[in-house]
């Protein structure tokens, strides 16, 4: 499938800051999955972007603006041709030992009721891949969707509990549970093509890879109960929701600030003419006034 | 707690008579100087030390404020070839552990040989995951490490700890030879003490040899967390010394992935960070985002290679005492031999026989958390009530891959003055061991902690530890001659 996306985040501030600094994951990566057929970022200001890796191999924008500005957007987008491997994740390159992905966070510290939640799931499958599909079934029927039930800083064991969330909640209480049965898991930031042509979202989409031993990463979609396909655009993994958030930053002055979040996922059918924007270390990002 | 009479650095395993070889002009010396005249001398080096500002704080210790670590005047020390055996052991032991963390966060051959078990590691949340991938300039990490070293015997030093993340102590070891030069000037007429004041001269060395390439006139700065940390003196000091900024996180300022100090005249970029800030506290858009102690965009200068920081962040990995207890592996995978100073016999408790043995021996063990340090979360089991024995068997059982156990080792002793007069105490020992590009130093002396209650062997300065002055006495051929030696000596 031909995916073009279009991530911009508006943020509005009610005094002008004098200095930013922020961290941005929103570069997608080529791998067998999904080829990147052209990506850019703009920003509405005369803003520094420096490109890295970050210690997950995820590619990570260094974002410097010392310029006062009262708003500031910022556009991530690009086309992305996506092929359906039935969820297996493979060749993206450098990459962590699954091992490290059995470390629990503050937000995926186990508790009680998810451990005895994954235990009675799996106990009576043999093989991992099974228990992982159950496991992310089991969580879709048990949970109910819902936004505005959360936070970026609810717990795994806050939504469990709560028994609602949203994306992101089911992707920690999914990692939670697979690694308190021993299996490596990660958090996952992308996108998805929504076939039932919904609008444009106010945030991106969250599921998880789970590490098969023969057969390796796997993704599942516990808030959809399925395994990700060609509708998924991955951008970046981590152990929680913390190590992939799309921007993290800092600033001097500013004030209060308002931040607004449009995400579109379309699919293209005719070949359209794109530019490939160059790869090198830095670019200067357009002013459109 | 007495069972066996303990090696004493000056008399040995003798009565307290006959020095040990090389050691009959400071049994002299403390045989001569009367006891009321070595109180008098500590006491006025004490004054001097609070007077100066010489003083450290005890976390979740409120009333306590600002103390200074109690200093003793009867010095400990080293023969030249004690020295030198030492030297060489260290020197070994600091390559393996920046060979360990380089290879850790790089292509991470000793696991994929099974050498260190992946888990140790990558389970580790010492294992700082931001700094994966990333080559530090000149592939030094550990560039100053403090190595804890006991002693049981006249040729038995074992290592402790590897302090390989921002090892404290150093400005003691100086303050203690002004004040030991200054108070007992006679002591060092008469022995031949390599001077350790070239310090500061060798740490700016290193800190400039390990600049970013292309840097001409490197800039370097001490970063602080500023005057609440139980270390801003020796921050102050050090900074003072070596005739660098002291800053702290506000000070500096990324744009462009380059580091900049904001001073009144503009912005001055910065190449090389002598951090006295834990990782966690460096970069709040990598670590800690609560935390203002560090600089936003640090890490992502790191990455560019536009900044060296010392030590690497990460290093931690190697000082986790769960690592420890694999570092005779360590210095032999790396370093191809044995260690020349072996480890402090460890029981991983981890492993399920080491669990049953050290759960079974606890009143004769030495329990620790492996992510402990400053002497809390330990039990010392010869020395702990029913009721802390108990305690520690629980949070054992409960979980042992937190701990890791170890003999209750006779430590060394050294005289030391006490409210009875000279009186042997247990001590041990951190030199400072620079890593630079282009080569290892080790400046002769260190930091001896002294466990200042009768029998203790807790020597940290956050249980009640004091120090002492350690002299390294030069090789014969580099001993003063004769002549220069009749210098005015009388009391």
């Amino acid at each position: 499938m031909r995916l073009t996306i279009s991530h911009s985040t508006r943020f509005r501030f009610t005094r002008p800051l004098t200095n930013a600094v922020q961290m941005l994951r929103l570069t997608p990566q080529s791998s067998l999955n999904q080829t990147v057929l052209d990506w850019r970022i703009d920003v509405d200001c005369d803003a520094r972007l420096r490109e890295a890796r970050d210690g997950y191999g995820n590619c990570l924008t260094a974002l410097y603006v010392d310029e006062p500005v009262t708003t500031l957007t910022i556009t991530a987008q690009g086309q992305v041709v996506t092929d359906d491997r039935a969820g297996v994740v493979s060749g993206l390159g450098s990459e962590l030992p699954p091992g490290v992905f059995l470390r629990p966070t503050a937000l995926t510290m186990p508790d009680e009721a998810i451990g005895d939640f994954a235990a009675g799931i799996t106990r009576s499958l043999p093989s991992t891949l099974d228990r992982l599909h159950a496991l992310s079934g089991a969580l879709a029927e048990r949970m109910t969707f819902e936004t505005g039930t959360s936070a970026v800083s609810t717990t795994a064991a806050d939504a469990f509990a709560a028994g609602r969330g949203v994306c992101q909640d089911y992707a920690h209480i999914f990692i939670t549970a697979a690694r308190a049965r021993g299996i490596p898991a990660r958090y996952v930031s992308g996108h998805l093509y929504r076939r039932d042509g919904a609008g444009p979202q106010p945030a991106g989409h969250a599921w998880a890879e789970a590490w098969v031993d023969g057969l390796g990463w796997v993704a599942f979609d516990p808030a959809n109960g399925t395994c990700a396909d060609d509708a998924y655009v991955r951008v970046a993994s981590g152990l929680d929701f913390a190590d992939v958030s799309p921007i993290v930053g800092t600033r001097r002055g500013g004030g209060t600030e308002e931040m607004e979040v449009e995400v579109r996922v379309t699919k293209s059918t005719a070949r359209r003419q794109s530019q490939r924007q160059g790869r090198g270390g830095s670019w200067q990002s357009q002013s459109q006034g | 707690m007495a069972a066996r009479k303990a090696f004493d650095e000056l008399w040995g395993q003798g009565s307290g008579e006959t020095p040990r070889p090389g050691f009959e002009q400071l049994g002299e010396w403390l045989k001569n100087t009367p006891v009321t005249e070595l109180a008098r001398r500590q006491a006025m080096a004490e004054a001097a030390f609070r007077s100066l500002g010489i003083t450290f704080s005890v976390y979740g210790d409120e009333q306590a404020g600002e103390r200074i670590i109690p200093f003793d005047i009867v010095p400990r020390m080293f023969t030249a070839a004690e020295w030198d055996k030492l030297s060489l052991g260290l020197e070994q032991r600091v390559r393996a552990l920046n060979a360990f963390v380089a290879d850790v966060y790089g292509p991470r051959h000793i696991l994929k040989d099974k050498v260190v078990p992946e888990d140790v590691i990558l389970g580790n949340p010492q294992f700082c995951i931001p700094a994966n991938a990333i080559v530090p300039p000149h592939g030094i990490y550990t560039h100053i490490c403090g190595i804890d070293i006991v002693r049981t015997g006249a040729d038995d030093f074992f290592v402790l700890e590897d302090n390989a993340r921002t090892p404290s102590g150093v400005s003691y070891m100086l303050e203690n030879r002004e004040a030991m030069l200054r108070l007992c000037p006679e002591l060092f007429a008469q022995l031949a003490v390599q001077p350790i004041d070239t310090y500061p001269d060798l740490l700016r060395d290193m800190l400039y040899s390990v600049a970013p390439r292309g840097s001409q006139e490197p800039t370097c700065v001490l970063l602080t967390p500023g005057h609440y940390n139980s270390a801003f003196y020796e921050h102050s000091f050090l900074a003072d010394s070596m005739g660098i900024e002291l800053v702290e996180g506000r000070d500096l300022e990324v744009a462009d992935d380059i580091v900049y100090m904001r001073t009144i005249e503009g912005r001055v970029r910065v190449d090389v960070i002598y951090r006295r800030i834990d990782d966690a506290f460096l970069d709040p858009l990598v670590f800690n985002p609560d935390s203002g102690l560090g600089v936003p965009g640090l890490m992502s200068a790191y990455r560019a290679g536009n900044v060296t920081i010392v030590n690497a962040p990460g290093t931690g990995i190697a000082d986790d005492k769960a690592v420890y207890s694999f570092m005779p592996e360590i210095v032999r995978y790396y370093m191809g031999t044995d260690a020349l100073l072996p480890n402090v016999e460890t029981f991983r408790c981890r492993e399920p026989q080491a669990l049953r043995y050290t759960l079974e021996n606890l009143e004769k063990l030495v329990v620790k958390l492996v992510d402990g340090s400053g002497g809390y979360g330990m039990l010392v089991g010869p020395t702990a009530s029913r009721q802390e024995i108990d305690d520690f068997r629980t949070a054992l059982m409960a979980e042992p891959q937190r701990y890791i156990a170890q003999p209750t080792l006779a430590l060394s002793t050294v005289p030391t003055l006490a409210e009875k007069g000279i009186t042997p105490r247990h001590v041990d020992f951190r030199p400072f061991i620079l890593s630079g590009a282009d080569r290892v130093t080790i400046v002769p002396g260190g930091l001896t902690r002294v466990a200042l209650a009768e029998g203790s062997l807790v020597v940290n300065s956050s249980q009640g530890g004091g120090t002492k002055d350690s002299l390294i006495i030069a090789a014969p051929e580099l001993q003063p001659t004769e002549e220069q030696h009749a210098l005015p000596y009388s009391r």
